[in-house]
Order: structure tokens, then sequence, then C-alpha cells
């Protein structure tokens, strides 16, 4: 079935509740802020390569925060020590630690399951799996032990509403979601992690694979999503780095491994960077 | 500009040759496939009622039918499928999904599969004769003809199984990972469910080389034309009653030729239902 995006009088009487998200906090929790994730010195190599040397950094609660810098520089491998899909690489190994609500995710009793739920991931390339709508979202959740029929209509529905995805698709959520738009399965997708209720959404350049509308609306949502969780993203775009995040993290590579070069306010990268190279890069000079 | 004209009208020239060789080709492949089958037809399609279907052979296959064969036949088929599918494709996810493709084991499995796969079906005819015949003591049996087709279908299912296992970008696993889906989850859940119409096509391209079968059952599921009582007693395939008929039987060209558009008929009958199936699956875009 082709979907029309556009139909416009669909149901106009549920669009006043479309958007059931949650009070955002936005402010006052970056302004204390308060870290959930905590990188200690953390280091990547893939065999003899190193891709990150050393890494020291907090993601604070409630908060986006930016990762910036050029290709190869280690931010999408960061991204993925967060919720330990590196160990999925077969020649991957990490030094340093990694504390997620003061719990190591990388000592050996920690349940890999339970993290994964807590930390969303959502990828370059949107993923639908090649299912109905319905069971792309229904079939984690029954994976992690939510059987209800009901409870999971509902959730389906609230996702849905929360990645204003629940128009387009509500009619035709048992057609195939690889029928979608870019746009829609990246929606899809973030609307996939969100069903399994994390804390944590990681987003490795999101809006990099749509064009600029389906760019801006996913960015929109993200925006949207700020306060409910605490998201780290991405991202080669700089101007949407600087729209969306609190915090940035610029990297960069020096002897062909990727350093953390300076942290802080997203504010204070762009206006008033301390090190030279992250000056260069946020004006475009270099990189 | 003369010369231009007379250089695209070369190269027009060239493509209508290309293609007018191409169109040949393509009619030889078709024209030996309506001449075959336009002999058989010719030949048997007089032969051909409802009581030939059923009813056992008599005179040496002169007259009745070939009821006892095809139920020979399919019981052949369903002992080959029951032992080797699970061998195959439990063989397949090992190699595709749990062991690196560079690693020694796997490319060990994988040569010895090629190997299998290139052997003559009157090798594994003689092989199945001593080990399931006589070491075994089956006897000529139809169990010990559709272990020995058994044999003969597992480099197919597992290379096909295999390949299509690894189409599936790493994108899904990764995804699947990310969601906190454990690896049997991922494999049950979307894997293998994923991966259906390769395997559905796999399992028909067997089904197809063990309708075909000759040589192999000569010497291990005997033909012996009665209707079989148990899998203990040994069994006429199809194809090697269409063999037995026209060499060794005078006057059975008849029957031999009925009984040949009947094998014809299920083959191509299988055909388009794979085809249909994989046609339907990919355009729903749904497992």
């Amino acid at each position: 079935m082709k979907l029309d995006v556009n139909k416009p009088e669909q149901s106009v009487k549920d669009s006043d509740d479309a958007f059931t998200l949650g009070p955002l906090q936005v402010g006052p929790a970056c302004c204390n802020p308060q870290p959930i994730i905590q990188v200690k010195d953390l280091s990547l190599h893939y065999g003899n390569k190193t891709a990150l040397n050393k890494v020291t950094l907090d993601i604070y609660r409630g908060c986006i925060t930016a990762l910036i810098g050029p290709s190869g520089c280690g931010k999408t491998s960061f991204l993925s020590t967060l919720n330990r899909l590196t160990d999925l690489i077969s020649n991957c190994r990490i030094e340093g630690s990694i504390h997620v609500e003061d719990s190591d995710i990388y000592a050996p009793t920690y349940n890999l399951q339970m993290l994964r739920r807590r930390i969303g991931m959502v990828f370059q390339k949107p993923v639908p799996f090649p299912f109905s709508i319905r069971r792309n979202i229904e079939m984690p959740l029954r994976e992690h032990g939510i059987n209800q029929r009901n409870e999971i209509d509902s959730i389906i529905e609230q996702v849905l509403r929360d990645v204003g995805l629940w128009e387009e698709v509500h009619d035709c959520l048992d057609t195939a979601a690889l029928n979608l738009s870019g746009g829609q399965q990246q929606r899809l997708c973030i609307a996939r992690a969100l069903a399994l209720n994390p804390q944590i959404l990681l987003m490795d350049e999101p809006c990099s694979a749509l064009d600029p509308i389906a760019s801006g609306v996913v960015e929109d949502l993200i925006t949207r999503l700020r306060g409910r969780y605490t998201i780290v993203i991405v991202t080669h775009n700089l101007a949407q780095a600087r729209r969306i995040a609190n915090y940035a993290a610029f990297f960069w590579v020096k002897e062909r491994a990727g350093h953390l070069v300076e942290f802080g306010h997203c504010r204070d990268i762009f206006e008033t960077p301390t090190h030279q190279l992250t000056a260069a890069y946020v004006s475009g000079a270099r990189g | 500009m003369l010369e231009t004209v007379n250089r695209i009208w070369r190269s027009g020239y060239r493509d209508l040759f290309a293609q007018t060789i191409i169109y040949i080709a393509v009619a030889f492949v078709c024209v030996v496939f309506i001449w075959i089958l336009s002999d058989l037809i010719r030949g048997g399609i007089a032969h051909i009622s409802w009581d030939f279907l059923i009813e056992s052979p008599r005179d040496a296959g002169r007259a009745g039918g070939i009821g006892s064969i095809l139920v020979s036949t399919l019981l052949l088929l369903l002992v080959a499928l029951v032992v080797a599918l699970p061998l195959a494709w439990t063989t397949a996810i090992l190699l595709a999904e749990y062991v690196p493709v560079t690693s020694k084991f796997g490319i060990t499995v994988r040569y010895s599969l090629q190997v299998l796969a290139g052997v003559p079906s009157i090798v594994f005819g003689l092989f199945g004769n001593a080990f399931f015949s006589i070491y075994l003591g089956l006897g000529f049996s139809i169990l010990s003809g559709g272990l020995t087709l058994a044999c003969m279908l597992l480099p197919i299912l597992v290379s096909t199984a295999e390949a299509g296992l690894r189409a599936l970008p790493d994108s899904y696993r990764l995804s699947a990972a990310a969601l906190g889906l454990s690896r049997s989850a991922t494999l049950f859940q979307l894997l293998l469910p994923a991966a259906a119409p390769t395997l559905a096509a796999g399992l028909l391209l067997g089904i197809g080389r063990a309708l075909a079968e000759t040589a192999a059952l000569l010497f291990t599921s005997g033909y012996v034309e009665r209707m079989p009582g148990s899998l203990l007693d040994s069994g006429r395939a199809l194809a090697l009653h269409i063999f037995d008929l026209s060499m060794n039987v005078p006057g059975g060209d008849a029957p031999a030729n009925a009984s040949a558009l009947v094998l014809v008929a299920l083959l191509l009958g299988i055909n388009i239902f794979a085809m249909k199936l994989a046609y339907g699956l990919q355009r729903k875009r749904i497992i």
C-alpha cells in the first residue's frame, strides 16, 4: 500500500493530543549537570590500530551531547563503546572504564541485555526490519518480556505519536516497513528504540541519509526528546549540532588515533573555543 | 560530419549484431525446452489418465499405472528432506553466523561441501549401497535410498542457506544487538525469517534434484515396483521407472513417456510455485 504522507484531514480529531510527550525539563537539568555516563581513559583498538586514545568525558542527564569532528576520528567507535556494540567486532579491544549510573558496564557480571535496553541506538542509515511496521516495534518488546497485547498496542501508539509518525501510518500498521520513505523509516527506528523505554539514546548521524525536509523533521523530534532522554548524537552537520546540542565534544585525529580535543557547553565550543583546532574546525577553516 | 554519421551507423550496426546473437541464443534455449516437452506430450499424453496415476504397474510397467512409484518417490523425498534439512540448515547457520569467514574450520567445512557437490551421483549410489544397505543392514529400501539422497542434498541446501544468511545486511545484526536482542533471538526472530525466501528457494532446488535422481537410487532403494509397505521396503523412484521402461522393457515407450511427462509436470509445478513464492515475498516485503 502506498502511503499518502500529506493526507490532510485524516482524523483531525485526535491531532490535538497527537504528541503526548512528557513534561520537558529543558534548562535546569543542564544548568546543574549530573553525569549519567562517565567515561575514563577510554582507549579502543582494532587489532594493532588505535581508534581512540584516552578519552575522558561525562555525559549529562537529560541533555543532548553532540560529538563532532572529521570522518575517521573515532566518533562512531566512541558511540558504540557506550552500549558495548563493539563486542560484536571480533578484534576490538577496550581499555579504561565506562560507568553508567555508577556501575561499570564492562564488568563481566554486567547484564548486557539490560544495558542495551537502557541505552537505545539509532544508526546512520535507517534499518527497518523486513516486517510490518507493527512487528518492527513489537518483536523487541516481546523479546524483553512484554507480551500483553493491549500493553504492546498502547506502547506502539505512544512511541509512534512521540516520533510524529502515528498520523501517517496508524491505518497501515500491518504493511511493510520497507515501503515507508527514508525519513519515515528513520523515525520508525527511533520509535523502535524508544519503545524499550531507554534512558539514553545514541544517535549516529541520524539525519545524514535523509533529505533536508525529513532531516528537519527528525531534528525537531530530537529536540523534543531532550529532557526525557539523555541523547548522544554524532553529527557532521555543525549547524545542526549548534542548534540542538547542550554540550559538544570535539574529536580530532592525532597520530592516526582519535583524541578528544575539547568538551564543553555547546555555545562555548562554537563561540569561545579554547583549542586552536576546535576554532579552526567550527569556523570551517579546517576539517 | 559524414564520418560521425558513419561511426554512429557502425556502432548501431554492432549493437544490432550483438542483440541478434543474444536473441538467437535465447530462442535456441527455448526451442530445446519446447522440443523436449512437445515430444513428451506427443508420446505420453494419450497414456495419462486418473487410473494411470493411481494404479500400480502391471506387466513390467507396460500396463497399469505409476501409483506405487509415485508413493515410493514421495517417501524417498520425505526421508531425504527430514534428514537433510535440519543438518543442512544448522550447518549453514553455524557457517554464516558463528564462524568467521576466514576461519580454518569454516574453510574446511565449505571446501568439503564443495567437493561433495561435485561427486557424481553414481558414486553416492555406491557409497549408499556399501554403507546404508550393506554395512548398516538396511538393504534395498526406501530408508537407505532416502538417506543417500540426503547426503546428496546437503551441499545444495547448506550453500543456498548460507548464502541467504550472508546476504542479509550486517546492519540487521547490529540493530538487533542494539535493541538488546540475544543472539538466538536475533537468529530466530529476524535473520531466519528475513532469509526465508532463499531458504525456500534452496529447498525447492533440492526437491527438484532429489526428484530427478536415478543413479544413486539404483543401488540403494532398488527397483521393486510394488506399493511399499514400510520404509524398509524397496521402492522404485519415478526417474528410475522411466529409465527401466525405456531401456529394459520392450513396448514400454508410451508409459515411459507418460511417466516422464508426470515427472516434468511435477518439477515445473515446483519451480513455478517457488518463483511465485519468491516473487510474492519480494513484492510484499514482509515475511
